[in-house]
């Protein structure tokens, strides 16, 4: 039986895909077999930030559509080699797919994978009823930004409205001196308005950008601090009880600098 | 000059992120107490149904709607009787 997560988000540009990527390779990285839903027709990214963009045949369309078994379609990770991604069409609108089309093919799935994870489009329209209709349990993406937070809530809602009461929250791009300075929401705040298990903090790091241009998920990069967050996100995932890291503190000049810089 | 005397005393303004967090907490009493135009004429439908076993109100000039503030939401009616059901007079 596989566990069948959507990861979503309600705002575009929070870090999705980029979540869906890291906790499929990380799942993989555990010797799970993985496969990664690209849902969000016409917009396909999810195969740039693995980087299998060049070995694409077919896409969802062509699986939903009965043209081609969906075994044909997906394609194996180059070096974790139990992660398959399920490409969308570039083409086709979000439409082409429908919420009963995805549950069939999450069932035809269901007894060769340990985890499905289905990339979800922004917004809460047909396209975002598609993806979550196969999903036992959703991970909401949100940054600690007001409109983020408030599409998160939006999002929560229409989750717990078509009966996915197991929720999940990853707040990403977290920048700790903003934090730190009182000019950024903080986990207490997030918690507070959205209630929600929180099962992941990702800092703000460049790390991710020098990733995303290689086409390696950081997870697979040591020493990073996003890296880091996610393999913690991906233990959780597994059920594993992981404290949440602790920003750096501010050092003693810091500090200082920080009394001069008031003056 | 103002500012970094205001600064020493402590004075110092509202950090954004409370400002952030109290705008959130406001708009989503909001957001979350919203129904869609559907559902308020479900409920309209639903309230006429029950109050018209008792009384005949007046369907055209009755008034239903939500009222929000940061505190609490309310569903506010204003319903006008145009007589009571005969055979429940006492």
């Amino acid at each position: 039986m596989s566990k069948i997560i959507v990861i979503t988000s309600g705002k575009g540009g929070v870090g999705k895909t980029t979540t869906t990527a890291n906790v499929g390779v990380g799942l993989a990285m555990r010797g799970n077999r993985v496969v990664l839903i690209d849902t969000d027709t016409g917009l396909r990214n999810l195969d740039l930030l693995l980087g299998l963009e060049n070995r694409i045949m077919y896409d969802l369309i062509d699986v939903t559509s009965g043209r081609v078994p969906y075994k044909k379609a997906l394609v194996r990770h180059k070096k974790y080699e139990s992660l398959f991604l399920l490409p969308t069409s570039q083409i086709k609108d979000k439409s082409a797919v429908n919420p009963e089309d995805l549950v069939k093919l999450c069932n035809e799935m269901n007894s060769e994978y340990d985890y499905i994870i289905i990339d979800c489009p922004a917004g809460i329209e047909q396209g975002f009823k598609t993806a979550i209709a196969a999903a036992e349990c959703a991970i909401v993406v949100t940054t600690p930004e007001i409109s983020a937070v408030r599409d998160a809530d939006k999002i929560i809602g229409e989750l717990a409205r078509a009966d996915k009461n197991n929720i999940k929250l990853v707040v990403n791009r977290i920048r700790p001196q903003l934090v730190e300075k009182g000019d950024m929401l903080d986990m207490g705040d997030i918690d507070e308005i959205l209630s929600i298990n929180c099962i992941g903090q990702v800092p703000d790091d460049e790390a991710v950008v020098m990733a995303t241009n290689r086409g390696e998920p950081v997870i697979t990069m040591n020493g990073s601090p996003a890296g880091q967050a996610y393999k913690n996100i991906v233990g959780r995932i597994c059920g594993e009880d992981i404290p949440f890291l602790k920003p750096p503190k501010e050092g003693f000049f810091a500090k200082l600098k920080k009394l001069f810089g008031l003056l | 000059m103002l500012d970094v005397l205001m600064k020493v005393f402590g004075k110092s303004e509202k950090k954004s992120g409370k400002i952030a967090k109290e705008r959130l907490q406001f708009v989503l009493i909001r957001d979350r107490a919203s129904l869609s135009p559907e559902i308020m004429d479900r409920l309209k439908n639903d309230i006429i149904a029950v109050l018209s076993k008792y009384m005949e109100i007046n369907t055209n000039e009755m008034e239903i709607s939500f009222a929000n503030d940061s505190e609490s939401a309310a569903l506010i009616a204003n319903i006008p009787i145009n007589s009571m059901r005969q055979n429940l007079r006492r």
